[in-house]
């Protein structure tokens, strides 16, 4: 139930790169598990309303107060490219 | 066939909180790059957002000053995509709970206020130059997280002129509400506009386009005319609008595509699980309501009313908070009178000062509202007290000081008028002539002469009385 | 004189605190243990004790490697965390440090806490002590075979949909779930956030609360914590008189090994001599969690993976432009299982599919929770056997992601309802360990861990063949 053009369609929104075989595979994986999850299809679940937190909790909201931020090499200790002060990244094209 | 404009904006706010929408750094208002970031505005692994009561605060003040509902919950939302600014692949933003829905300011419907995080900054690098043979940019994650309200409008504004003045009441009003600094150049005001066209008379709505990150009210204005200009023509040479989101050049006038509809993203919204949503207890509301001062449609409202200032000059200065917040200054210093102050400002103070706010001028309060006095009680001339408030932009002061350094004073010896007067027709017999004959229009001339000979102390009114009594007319 | 590992975490704090046994002999005793792992259980030991004193009396943690720990390797099982070092340490490693457990090492975890057996880790499967051949169970396999062989008193694992109580079932040990928002997340390297909790992997039943009570927190770091509304007391009940222990009818037995049926029957008819009675209670929608959460934690997971992209720490492949350094590195850091859910997850969220997939998972999962809430009204506990089998081989189940997921089968459901269970070793089939599974309402940690103690006294289990 799902197919190879959708498999590269999703696995574009996902930035992921698939090989030739990979695209096969996961079209083959994810119609097998999307065949079992569909069974949720079944149920009756007519105003139903959907869970989003499970738990009931109140006043998580922080204070407008200042923490400390990380100094500047802390930030920069496990990045790849670091240049200008800044993390370096090839540049956007105009859809990336 | 005639085609009517249909315009609605969408504004992003910098809200003047002290720390981030969701964690707890400071905002950055020119810090050296990276050195306001944490686990959280980062991204890294692990870390959790938590959100900002005072960013909620504000933003409910935002809803109730533009009439809107607030539901009495209200829930953030992931809106998924990859971009280098954006450290976690998601923003978190608000979707189908915002804070606000519906309102209205002025005669523009309000669709919706919602919290959002700022993207980073993303800038081409410069000295880096390119990386594996591409251009290279570098990511500052200082603005990263700043809290932001999103404003929504509906498409009821019809022309560039309107949309950009109903900008400018927006941003009096978010001033006057102290919610942000809304300052176009510094991206602490952000507007985008979405542009149709469609026959007049019409119902339906066309193809619309959305114009970005335009940062001056000029450019808005410019910008939406070139792209209903634009449209037009498209639909007058039988074209179709094409769905798009479009950049304006104000240097060329130019009108080009950042992204096609093709390119649209899929946000795949989902409610974000690390959040809970915010509850808008009585007590929330009640502080939020509390802190809202006069907004600026109210404002203007009661300059009429009680300082009996008309409709036009009252707007021009509600709807520019600072300048009505140094014009209530000036009013409470006293020396002035509430009308005859509220045409200097508006009109010999803004001239002189443009759009640079009044109060980080050299002109006090206090001393604009002494030289409005001496006019009103003529020890000095309007040409006079011009000169004057020239001298006060350029260095500040005391206006009677600076009538006295100068001899500004107006003229009390009328002999000194008649003199100068004399003088004048002298020297111009043939203005002279045609005078006597009848031939009012040459009058400014002996005016001017007048006013050069007594350095503008001369009061224009009195100086064609004399010249005309001189004259036997 | 009892070998020093052979104490329990709990009888070793007593015998610190008292004097009797020092700390840094503790310290000591376990790290070599630890460094001579050939379980694979270890993906970095330390050197010297970081935290001493206190309730937890200077016993080392081994703790999954998901969990931030700062300036020491924290990469969620996963090559595109390679060597990461964090700059903070998670919450929960923090309040156990404060308490007095110092840091034995990083423990081996499926990668993202994907997975049910450890295979899908990028730093190799992990062995089952009991087994060598055999998994461990997963995601936390590393926390549970290094408990279970005894190179750590406890550890801390996470639990998502299983990934403490399976393994904790397969490797003969303890594990505790708590409830959704009893101890902070921040720092917990995310895999599904609204299912994700740490817990206790432990050898007995005591050792899992006191180690527990020092877990939770209300943290003003993670908005969804909430902390325990009471402090954790030790368990000491002997009996279960007046406790109702419901079985669910409609969870499918299909699937389960005999021995692990007949340990669970074994158990139930313990429970009734120890004075509980048995009821049937009614879960009409847990046969579906399976589904739900299979499409709920990817989706989660597939944004939560977002921010591995290269830019900031991490693996980056350098690519001719920005978007195929974001794709090659994704396929070069990401395993298959993390690339499975990371597609599902998409696809369940994306436009046109969102309310078919997430939209109506989200709605199962208010109804498994409802349905817990009516069962409780009737009996104390849900009780089931914790996994459908015994420790599988590894390999056996590597081309079969379905047959894997179908491990969560009994655990899944308290997940989705974010309420409590733990899961005892309650006996052997074929000579590998069998796991009972207790599930209670929100905040019923103390009740369950003092249920489960009674009924461990009464299995009296022995899990040290497992310990070398």
């Amino acid at each position: 139930m799902i197919d190879r053009e959708q498999v590269l369609h999703v696995a574009r929104l996902a930035r992921l790169e698939l090989s030739d075989d990979e695209v096969g595979r996961m079209t083959t994986e994810m119609s097998k598990i999307l065949g079992h999850i569909e069974k949720i299809a079944e149920l009756d679940l007519e105003g139903v309303p959907p869970t989003s937190h499970v738990v009931e909790v109140t006043g998580a909201l922080r204070p407008d107060e200042p923490r400390p931020s990380l100094p500047r090499d802390v930030a920069f200790a496990n990045a790849p490219d670091i240049a200008d002060d800044g993390f370096r990244v090839p540049s956007p094209q105009a859809h990336a | 066939m005639t085609y009517e404009a249909v315009i609605g904006l969408e504004i992003h706010v910098q809200l003047s909180t002290r720390t981030k929408m969701f964690c707890g750094c400071e905002l950055s208002f020119g810090e050296p790059p990276n050195t306001r970031t944490c686990p959280v505005c980062l991204g890294l692994p692990g870390a959790l957002p938590v959100a900002n009561a005072e960013a909620i605060r504000l933003g409910l003040m935002i809803g109730l000053a533009l009439e809107c509902d607030l539901a009495p919950q209200s829930i953030f939302h992931r809106k998924n995509y990859f971009y280098p600014d954006l450290p976690k692949g998601y923003q978190i933003s608000q979707y189908d709970e915002p804070l606000c829905r519906g309102g209205h300011l002025g005669d523009v419907r309000i669709h919706r206020v919602h919290l959002e995080e700022d993207a980073a900054k993303l800038v081409h690098a410069g000295s880096s130059g390119r990386i594996h043979g591409s251009e290279a940019s570098v990511v500052d994650f200082n603005r990263g997280g700043t809290p932001l309200a999103e404003i929504v409008t509906e498409p009821d504004l019809r022309d560039a002129e309107s949309a950009a003045e109903w900008l400018r009441l927006l941003r009096a009003t978010l001033r006057r509400l102290g919610v942000s600094d809304v300052n176009m150049e510094e991206g602490s005001l952000r507007c985008d506009a979405n542009i149709s066209i469609r026959p007049s008379g019409s119902q339906e709505l066309g193809t619309k386009t959305e114009l970005k990150n335009m940062n001056s009210f000029r450019f808005i204005q410019r910008g939406i005319e070139a792209e209903i200009a634009r449209q037009t023509k498209i639909v007058e040479s039988g074209g179709k609008v094409e769905q798009e989101t479009l950049h304006f050049d104000p240097a060329s006038g130019a009108i080009t595509s950042l992204r096609s509809k093709e390119e649209a993203h899929d946000y795949r919204y989902f409610p974000e699980p690390d959040l809970i949503p915010v509850a808008i207890t009585d007590e929330l509301l009640q502080s939020a309501r509390a802190a809202l001062p006069e907004l600026p449609a109210a404002r203007a409202r009661r300059f009429e009313s009680e300082l009996g200032l008309n409709a036009e000059t009252a707007k021009l200065l509600a709807f520019r908070t600072e300048l009505a917040d140094f014009y209530e200054e000036a009013l409470a210093a006293d020396g002035a009178e509430p009308v005859p102050l509220a045409n200097w400002v508006t009109n010999e103070l803004t001239a002189r000062l443009g759009d640079d706010d009044p109060q980080a001028s050299k002109v006090s309060p206090a001393a604009l509202a002494q030289l409005v006095g001496l006019v009103a009680s003529k020890k000095v001339t309007n040409a006079g007290a011009r000169q004057v408030l020239d001298r006060l932009v350029e260095q500040g002061g005391d206006p009677q000081a600076i009538v006295e350094a100068e001899g500004l004073g107006a003229m009390e010896d009328t002999g000194e008028l008649d003199g100068a007067i004399d003088s004048a027709l002298a020297s111009n017999p043939d203005i002279a002539e045609r005078l006597r004959s009848g031939d009012m229009k040459p009058m400014g001339v002996i005016i001017g002469h007048v006013m050069r000979e007594t350095k503008g102390r001369a009061d224009g009114g009195e100086v064609t009385r004399l010249v005309r009594a001189k004259l036997g007319l | 004189m009892t070998h020093i590992r052979d104490l329990t975490a709990a009888q070793a704090a007593a015998r610190v605190r008292d004097g009797e046994l020092g700390a840094g002999e503790l310290f000591a005793a376990y790290r070599d243990a630890a460094a001579g792992d050939d379980l694979n259980a270890y993906l970095y030991v330390a050197d010297e004790p970081n935290a001493s004193g206190g309730e937890l009396g200077g016993v080392p943690l081994a703790v999954k490697d998901l969990f931030c720990t700062e300036g020491v390797i924290s990469q969620s099982g996963s090559k595109i965390l390679e060597g990461y070092k964090p700059p903070y340490t998670a919450t929960v490693v923090e309040n156990l440090r404060n308490a007095g457990a110092p840091l034995l090492g990083k423990t081996n975890q499926d990668e993202f806490a994907m997975g049910s057996s450890n295979e899908n880790s990028a730093f190799g499967p992990v062995s089952n002590p009991w087994d060598r051949e055999r998994v461990p169970g997963g995601s936390s396999g590393g926390s549970a075979a290094a408990v279970a062989a005894g190179a750590a008193p406890w550890a801390l694992g996470t639990d998502t949909g299983g990934s403490i109580r399976q393994p904790a079932a397969m490797c003969g040990i303890v594990g505790l779930k708590p409830t959704y928002g009893a101890v902070s997340r921040y720092g917990m390297i995310a895999f599904a956030s609204s299912l994700d909790q740490a817990g206790p992997l432990t050898r007995d039943v005591t050792d899992a609360a006191l180690l527990f009570r020092h877990m939770t927190s209300k943290d003003p770091c993670d908005a969804t914590s909430l902390g325990s509304p009471e402090q954790i007391a030790l368990p000491k009940s002997e009996r279960l008189d007046g406790i109702r222990l419901g079985r669910p009818d409609d969870l499918s037995t299909e699937g389960v090994e005999p021995g692990v049926m007949a340990a669970y029957e074994q158990t139930l008819k313990l429970a009734e001599e120890l004075g509980a009675t048995i009821e049937t209670c009614h879960l009409p929608h847990a046969d579906h969690g399976i589904s739900a959460y299979y499409v709920i934690a990817p989706a989660e997971a597939s944004s939560n993976l977002a921010r591995f992209d290269g830019v900031r720490y991490g693996l980056r492949t350098n690519g001719s432009d920005l978007l195929s350094m974001y794709t090659q590195t994704r396929h070069d850091g990401f395993g298959p299982e993390v690339k499975r859910r990371i597609m599902l997850g998409t696809y369940a969220l994306s436009s046109g599919y969102y309310d078919a997939y997430y939209g109506r998972a989200q709605r199962v999962r208010t109804k498994i929770a409802d349905d817990f809430t009516s069962a409780f009204e009737s009996v104390d506990f849900v009780v089931t056997p914790t996994a459908p089998t015994t420790a599988f081989k590894i390999g056996e189940l590597a081309d079969d992601p379905l047959a894997m997921y179908l491990n969560d089968y009994f655990t899944v459901p308290m997940s989705l309802a974010g309420i409590p269970a733990i899961s005892i070793p309650n006996g052997l089939s074929d000579g590998r360990p069998t796991g009972f599974q207790l599930a209670g309402p929100a905040f019923s940690e103390s009740r369950i861990l003092d249920a489960a103690f009674a009924l461990e006294q009464a299995l009296a289990f022995d899990g040290s063949p497992a310990r070398s």
